[in-house]
C-alpha cells in the first residue's frame, strides 16, 4: 500500500492530461445543448482511463521518486498559477530593458553567484527557469549541494541575490518549501 | 476594423517588434552568452504574444461561428505555451552551460564568479 498514493496521483495526472488534450475534439452527445462539444465521448473516456492506468503502472516510481507528497495539496497549485502573474510582469519589464540595450549597445556583462537558500529540487528548478526566462539574466551553472546558482548578467550591479531573485524566491518559498 | 480585430492586430504587432529586436540583438552582441539573451529571451516574449494572438483569434471565431474546432485550437495553443515556457529556459541553460564547460569566456566581463569557483575546485583536487 506504500506505492498506492504514488500510483493514484500519477494516474490522475495522466488522465487529466489526456482529457485536456482531447477536450472539444470528441463527438457531441446532444446536438442542441449549448456546450455539447466540450463533452468527451464515452469511448474517449474509456481509452483515456486504460491508457492512464498503463502509464501509472509503468512510471509511478519516476514521478514520485521520494516519499514526499507536499505537491498533492491543491493550494500549492493555485499559488503556482498566481505566480505566473508577477513572473509575466517581471518578464515584460526586463524585456523592455534588454530591448533598450539591443538598440544602444550599452552592456556590462559578468557572471555572478547568488545564494537563494531554497532546499527542494522543485524550488531550485523553478527558480532557475524563472531567472532564465526573464531577459538580462541567464542561469549558467547550478551547484546542487550548496544550492547556489551562477548567473550571467547583462548589466552588472551590486546586491545580485536581491536584485535578480528577491521576489522570485519569496514566491517560490510559498509553494515549494 | 472591429475592436476585437484591432486588439488581435496590436498583439501581433507587439510580438513582431520583440522578435525583430531579438534578431537584431543576435547580430549586435559580442559573444555567445549575450547573444543567448537576445536570441532566446526576446523571441520567447514575442512568441508568447503570438500564442496570445492565436488564442484571442480562435476565441473570437468560436464565439462568432460556434464551431468546436476553434475552441480546440485555443486549448492546444495554451498547451503549446506551457511547453514553450518549460523547454525554452532549459535549452538556453543547456547551451550556456556547454559553452562554459568548453572554456568560452564571457567577453567584456567585469566579474566571473564561476571561473573563480572552478579554479578553487581544481586547487582542492590537486
Amino acid at each position: 500500500m506504500k506505492r498506492g498514493k504514488a500510483f493514484v496521483s500519477t494516474f490522475l495526472l495522466a488522465l487529466f492530461t489526456y482529457l485536456v488534450l482531447t477536450l472539444a475534439a470528441g463527438q457531441s452527445m446532444a446536438q442542441d445543448a449549448p456546450w455539447d462539444h466540450i463533452i468527451w465521448s464515452f469511448e474517449e473516456i474509456i481509452i483515456g482511463i486504460s491508457v492512464s492506468l498503463i502509464v501509472a503502472a509503468l512510471t509511478d516510481h519516476i514521478l514520485c521518486r521520494k516519499e514526499d507528497y507536499r505537491m498533492l495539496n491543491p493550494v500549492r497549485w493555485l499559488i503556482i498559477l498566481v505566480y505566473s502573474v508577477p513572473l509575466f510582469i517581471e518578464m515584460a519589464k526586463a524585456n523592455i530593458d534588454v530591448a533598450y540595450r539591443v538598440i544602444t549597445g550599452k552592456i556590462e556583462p559578468g557572471i555572478v553567484k547568488i545564494e537563494p537558500d531554497l532546499k527542494t529540487d522543485l524550488g531550485i528548478t523553478i527558480l532557475a527557469n524563472s531567472i532564465t526566462l526573464t531577459p538580462g539574466t541567464l542561469t549558467v551553472e547550478v551547484d546542487d549541494e550548496k544550492s547556489e546558482l551562477y548567473i550571467h548578467w547583462i548589466k552588472m550591479d551590486d546586491k545580485p541575490t536581491e536584485r535578480i531573485a528577491g521576489s522570485f524566491v519569496r514566491w517560490i518559498r510559498r509553494f515549494a518549501e | 476594423m472591429t475592436l476585437p480585430m484591432l486588439f488581435i492586430v496590436i498583439l501581433l504587432l507587439i510580438s513582431l517588434v520583440f522578435n525583430g529586436l531579438g534578431t537584431i540583438g543576435l547580430h549586435r552582441f559580442p559573444d555567445v552568452y549575450t547573444r543567448l539573451h537576445a536570441a532566446t529571451k526576446c523571441t520567447t516574449f514575442g512568441t508568447i504574444f503570438i500564442t496570445f494572438t492565436v488564442i484571442a483569434y480562435s476565441t473570437r471565431q468560436y464565439i462568432l461561428t460556434d464551431e468546436a474546432k476553434f475552441l480546440n485550437m485555443a486549448i492546444h495553443t495554451l498547451i503549446a505555451l506551457a511547453a514553450l515556457l518549460l523547454t525554452n529556459p532549459t535549452g538556453a541553460h543547456a547551451i550556456a552551460r556547454a559553452a562554459h564547460k568548453m572554456g568560452i569566456k564571457p567577453k567584456k566581463a567585469v566579474r566571473d564568479d564561476l571561473e573563480e569557483a572552478d579554479l578553487q575546485k581544481k586547487k582542492e583536487v590537486d
